[in-house]
């Protein structure tokens, strides 16, 4: 990939959080986010898959700034974003937004749904209240609801008209770059169709660009241009959807996709499924970390960190011996 | 053959709120039979764990079951006394729940609570039962020495849900009843999980409700399966039957919604929400997000009717004119 084509880079990110002992008890750290590079292309989406404790609410919380990085270099549009101040990073955030998972914590249950989606414009734009509306009436037809919604508090929504609020708050100040983290996860299949597609159209409409967050790799395979996955904070495979979900080279990626039950009763569920759980970041495994649940894991794996290897172009793995 | 373990008939259950009377269920009919695994499908509100506890009688006030029978091995279950439940609650049937960390004693070793589920049956003490409890930790792949002397903060959720699924079967119950049984789980998790589940049914025998919301766990586990929206059930097939032929809009739109691996077509979601249970929409109530809603739909409550055998669908397209 070529610099011009690259709308965000991060660079080596690393964010441990310190557990608080005793005072004289050694610094203990939990590993969420543990060295991760990733290059996201402008207008397109790009899926970061785990399971829980894999970092990656971590990893898109970081890379906006709502959580301070430990270290590592977010490069946005050529700019590196870690060294602006407060008031430099104000015209920032304005490009980048974020979705949360829970459409039922994130807006606030005691103001009204035009004052929630306004509230980004009277921070960022010295414009009047009467303009305001009118932005957000605009805004709210975009998302599939219409004006008479915004003098309604939270409450008397759905799930699936909530989600759409949010991305309403989210796109009015025309951003460029969304976080979607697992916007999803809290909606039923039937009416999460109806989001994935509205973000689909969304991304269309707006020229944006996604990082999408989630554990769900159906809807990855659905939504993705490029696909990393994340195991105890760090990236196990990147590539496209096609190399991730045809090629699939580290043995955690051919788990998760092989632990998925069909909804195809003729399709019986693979029994080959790695056992024990996901360790705990704060000790994580020597070697690489996914050894202990690899039922291809030899001696090598339990003592050198694997390196990063380039599979076929721009198919990553971090594995020792990456299946072919 | 094998006969009905388990017959619902006509269930119907009202929650009463300080909004008016919920009516979470509405005249639910269904029959498990012996060693079968049926599945209730459905989404958020549509009746499916109101379900599963009024078959345990845990249906506690402002709740109330208000007509109906349950008939579990020849007995009503709804005419049943307190007293006599407790021999069937745990014994003859025993449930897993979806939260396994909030369903057990945080401040009890787990070996002593699942001695105490072993103890009650057996009529001895926890001591007496020592070799039980590991033998039931054992048979879900926990080592006994070290998980019985744990606290359940110290498990991880697919350790805790393998310890309610060997407090469930330790009394080798006829009927299980599994709630959302992995909805909290990673997959790598759910997929061990169904996998233990599914050698210990088929060692043990047991007849299995699997309640889930997902098609594919249900797809994978169970022989039948019924479909239940906003307090009714609107689909009843085997398995393969329901995925390769179904019949119920609802269904039909389920089907469609679901992403899959590997498929990359378009999805369709059904639009519109669930009903509000208070006020829920007269005839049948799927049809104000119905896309071949007639009339009649509006006014009628389709019945449940047998379109091919073993296949029932309560929906009036199938129906004569007079529903």
């Amino acid at each position: 990939m070529k610099m011009d084509e690259i709308l965000i880079e991060i660079q080596n990110l690393k964010k441990y959080f310190p557990l608080k002992r005793g005072i004289f008890s050694k610094g203990l750290y939990v590993h969420a986010v543990d060295d991760v590079s990733i290059q996201i292309p402008p207008r397109r989406i790009f899926s970061i898959v785990g399971e829980s404790g894999s970092g990656k609410t971590t990893f898109g919380r970081t890379i906006l700034r709502l959580i301070e990085p430990t270290s590592g270099k977010i490069i946005y549009k050529g700019r590196n974003i870690m060294n602006l101040n407060q008031k430099e990073m104000m015209t920032f955030r304005k490009k980048m937004q974020i979705v949360f998972q829970d459409p039922y914590n994130s807006l606030h249950p005691r103001r009204l749904v035009k004052d929630i989606i306004g509230e980004g414009l009277s921070i960022h734009e010295k414009i009047s209240s009467g303009q305001i509306l009118e932005r957000v009436k605009e805004i709210l037809k975009k998302v599939g609801l219409n004006e008479d919604h915004m003098f309604r508090y939270p409450h008397e929504f759905s799930g699936g008209q909530r989600q759409r609020i949010a991305m309403a708050r989210a796109l009015i100040l025309n951003p460029e770059f969304i976080v979607l983290d697992e916007p999803t996860s809290a909606l039923d299949v039937s009416v999460q169709a109806t989001i994935v597609d509205l973000l689909i159209e969304l991304k269309n409409t707006f020229s944006l660009t996604y990082l999408f967050i989630t554990h769900n790799l159906a809807v990855v395979d659905y939504i993705s241009d490029f696909v990393a996955v994340m195991y105890l904070g760090q990236i196990v495979e990147m590539g496209s959807k096609d190399d991730i979900f045809n090629s699939p080279s580290h043995p955690y990626t051919y788990a998760l996709l092989s632990a998925i039950p069909d909804p195809d009763p003729k399709k019986k569920r693979s029994r080959t499924i790695p056992r024990g759980e996901i360790p705990s970041a704060v000790n994580p495994p020597e070697g690489c970390r996914f050894h202990p649940r690899c039922p291809y894991a030899k001696e090598i794996c339990k003592r050198s960190e694997p390196e990063i290897v380039e599979v076929s172009k721009g198919h990553l793995v971090k594995c020792h011996f990456p299946l072919r | 053959m094998n006969g009905a373990l388990l017959t619902v008939k006509n269930l119907k259950v009202v929650f009463h709120t300080y909004r008016g009377t919920v009516h979470a269920l509405d005249h639910v009919n269904f029959t498990v039979l012996k060693n079968e695994r049926f599945g209730i499908i459905g989404e958020t509100g549509c009746g499916k764990s109101v379900t599963s506890l009024a078959i345990m009688r845990l249906i506690e006030q402002p709740g109330e079951i208000v007509e109906g029978e349950i008939i579990f091995d020849g007995k009503d279950l709804v005419k049943t006394q307190e007293n006599a439940l407790n021999t069937i609650r745990g014994r003859e049937i025993s449930m897993i729940f979806q939260e396994p960390l909030s369903s057990l004693n945080p401040v009890m070793k787990v070996g002593f609570q699942i001695g105490e589920s072993i103890a009650r049956i057996k009529n001895t003490s926890i001591k007496a039962c020592k070799n039980d409890i590991a033998e039931v930790l054992r048979a879900v792949d926990l080592d006994p020495d070290r998980v019985a002397n744990l606290y359940p903060h110290e498990l991880s959720g697919g350790m805790a849900q393998r310890i309610m699924i060997a407090m469930a079967l330790s009394s080798k119950p006829k009927l299980l009843i599994a709630d959302e049984p992995t909805s909290a789980l990673d997959v790598t998790i759910q997929a061990q999980i169904m996998n233990l589940l599914d050698d210990l049914v088929s060692k043990m025998n047991n007849t299995v409700i699997l309640i889930t919301h997902d098609l594919g766990v249900a797809a994978q586990f169970c022989d039948k399966i019924m479909i239940m929206y906003a307090g009714t059930a609107v689909e009843q097939a085997k398995t393969e039957e329901l995925f390769a032929n179904p019949l119920h809009p609802y269904t039909k739109g389920l089907l469609k919604a679901i992403p899959r691996v590997g498929n990359r077509d378009r999805l369709t979601g059904i639009p519109g929400s669930v009903p509000d249970l208070v006020n829920p929409p007269s005839g049948c109530r799927f049809h104000p997000r119905c896309p071949n809603a007639m009339k009649i739909c509006s006014s009628q409550k389709p019945a449940l009717m047998e379109i091919n055998p073993g296949h029932l669908v309560a929906c009036h397209l199938y129906g004569d004119e007079n529903g």
